[in-house]
């Protein structure tokens, strides 16, 4: 695990993707307060917050889904800014996953995952549908494609969003609490989708409220307040021993409410040397 | 429990109903002058007379509305969009749609048949057409779209945001966003408003009769002032009658099935 890191930073590789000193406003309000944020290769970073601290703006700025006040955005070393003309493509080289599925109702599954590929990427129908196929199947949503998502549970929904973020192949995927409007008993299904992401060495920046999982699956976690990252380390460091009292106040109430079998497994970490192999 | 009470309300409905058509029917018929209005207007020799030529001049109505929907429908559409559009650079347009709907919603119909249809060719510009047919339903067009395009834009705007993001999070642009996500989610919704417009449009091809088109109404007139007698118009409102109250019980069913799939949904 170690190692991976370590290699990455003497090879000098320009991160996946990188954030420098954004800031974001709404009216006068300072929503992001000079975000610092970097993601290497095959990394997978957990962003965690109370609510209204800022994350999903966080993930929205550096999707280029929004503009920013101030910093920069960088992805594979290129500056990219929701300004640039070619925002739409560098759009297709970043995928994120809503809280909401944001599934599109008229479309089937299948045709959700390859709508991207056909008229963003410009395949042809059939490589567009053949790609979509593929993912789907690896998904374990294969006998879904040919349903309408209303038809679909909500983990269902969810994996299909996460298919369909994939099917542009992007380098980075952002994923924004996708299960926090699942019912309990179909988070499951979609952190197991997200855990085998991460084995396979998809880049990820995950906002997620499930602190067992972002223990878990997360190479670094990063404790984000009033839209300033406060703290970020490895979880061991970060759940184990956090450094900042504002860190240790939030895991604190986190923990008051949550059940104490949220508390993580050593068992199950998603080893990081596994991942580096592939 | 819940059949029985519906029986007795549909006992009840039919019941007031015939009691107030029956006393509807009696003051109108006991009025002093009613076999006068009767002979005027419900003669039935004026209306088997006046059948047959009312109803094929009622072809020129069909022929007005049915092109002038064909039109319609995509160019309602394309100022629906030009006045959704948010960039800058094509602000011009948005400026231009937006005062042409004002303008044609805001005129009365009747003015702006009378203005365009005898204004324009009275400029003798070459290579405009004079017919009033045309003139008929370029303005009818012109009206209708204006209307049409508002129905468009509320249906556009009736979907929700978070589906244009999620379209343009996968890298497509604002306009094949729009094509492929927004518009076809918006048109289901369009439909019943949609047919509501086309109805509208179908009784006002009535109006062109002021240009010299002789439709139904226009026909009818002449059959009225030949025999003095009304009977010739209400064969006319008839056969509207039997084209629209088809098409308005369809946007009934419509409408509601459109209200139980947004109660039964998920979303
Ligand atoms: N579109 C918006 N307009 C105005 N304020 C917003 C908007 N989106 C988020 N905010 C505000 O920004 C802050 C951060 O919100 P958000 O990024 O959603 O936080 P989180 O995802 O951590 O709950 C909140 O105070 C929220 O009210
Ligand atoms: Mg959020």
């Amino acid at each position: 695990m170690a190692t991976a890191k370590r290699s990455a930073r003497t090879l000098k590789v320009a991160p996946v993707l990188e954030l420098k000193g954004m800031k974001k406003r709404y009216g006068g309000k300072l929503v992001l307060d000079g975000i610092n944020l970097s993601l290497a290769e095959h990394e997978v970073v957990c962003l965690i917050g109370a609510s209204g601290s800022g994350k999903s703006t966080l993930l929205r700025c550096a999707d280029l889904l929004e503009p920013i006040d101030a910093g920069q955005i960088s992805l594979e070393g290129e500056r990219v800014a929701f300004e640039d003309r070619s925002a739409d493509a560098t759009r297709r080289r970043l995928g994120i996953v809503f809280q909401g599925f944001n599934l599109f109702p008229h479309l089937t599954v299948l045709e959700n995952v390859a709508l991207a590929p056909r008229v963003a990427l410009g395949l042809i129908p059939a490589a567009a549908e053949r790609r979509a196929k593929e993912l789907l199947k690896s998904l374990g949503l294969a006998e879904k494609a040919r349903e309408y998502p209303d038809r679909l549970s909500g983990g269902q929904q969810q994996r299909v969003a996460i298919a369909r973020a994939l099917a542009t192949e992007p380098k980075v995927l952002l994923l924004d609490e996708i299960t926090s409007a699942l019912d309990p008993v179909l988070v499951a299904e979609v952190l197991e989708t997200l855990r085998s992401l991460a084995l396979s060495g998809m880049t990820m920046l995950i906002a997620t409220h499930e602190m067992a999982f972002a223990a878990d699956v997360a190479d670094r976690i990063c404790y984000l307040e009033d839209g300033r990252l406060i703290e970020e380390g490895t979880p061991e460091k970060i759940f184990g021993a956090p450094h900042d009292p504002r860190t240790k106040e939030f895991l604190r109430r986190v923990r008051a409410i949550s059940a104490p079998g949220a508390k993580r497994r050593a068992g199950t970490r998603v080893k990081r040397t596994v991942r580096a192999k592939r | 429990m819940a059949t029985g009470s519906a029986r007795k309300g549909l006992l009840v409905a039919t019941l007031s109903t015939l009691v107030v058509a029956a006393l509807v029917a009696y003051t109108i018929g006991s009025s002093p002058a009613w076999p006068e209005v009767q002979k005027a207007f419900f003669d039935g020799r004026y209306f088997s007379t006046s059948l047959p030529k009312v109803a094929g001049a009622f072809f020129i109505n069909v022929q007005l509305f049915v092109l002038a929907e064909l039109l319609i429908l995509p160019i309602g559409l394309l100022i629906a969009l030009a006045r959704s559009i948010t960039a800058p650079a094509l602000a011009p347009l948005r400026i231009f749609a937006t005062i042409y709907v004002d303008f044609f919603r805001g005129v009365p119909s009747i003015l702006i048949i009378y203005v365009l249809g005898f204004g324009v060719p009275a400029l003798q510009i070459d290579g405009i057409p004079k017919e009033p047919f045309f003139w008929a339903l370029v303005t009818l067009v012109l009206i209708y779209s204006a209307y049409v395009s508002e129905v468009y834009r509320a249906g556009i705007e009736s979907i929700h945001p978070s589906q244009e993001r999620a379209a343009r999070a996968l890298g497509l642009t604002r306009v094949q966003a729009l094509r492929y996500v927004v518009v076809p989610q918006a048109m289901r919704r369009v439909i019943p408003p949609l047919l509501n417009d086309f109805i509208g449009l179908q009784k006002d091809t009535a109006l062109v009769s002021i240009l010299g088109v002789v439709e139904t109404f226009k026909q009818a007139q002449i059959l009225k002032a030949a025999s003095f007698n009304f009977t010739p118009l209400m064969t006319t409102a008839l056969i509207f009658l039997i084209i629209t109250i088809p098409m308005t019980r369809l946007v009934d069913r419509l409408a509601a099935k459109d209200r139980n799939a947004q109660l039964g949904g998920t979303r």
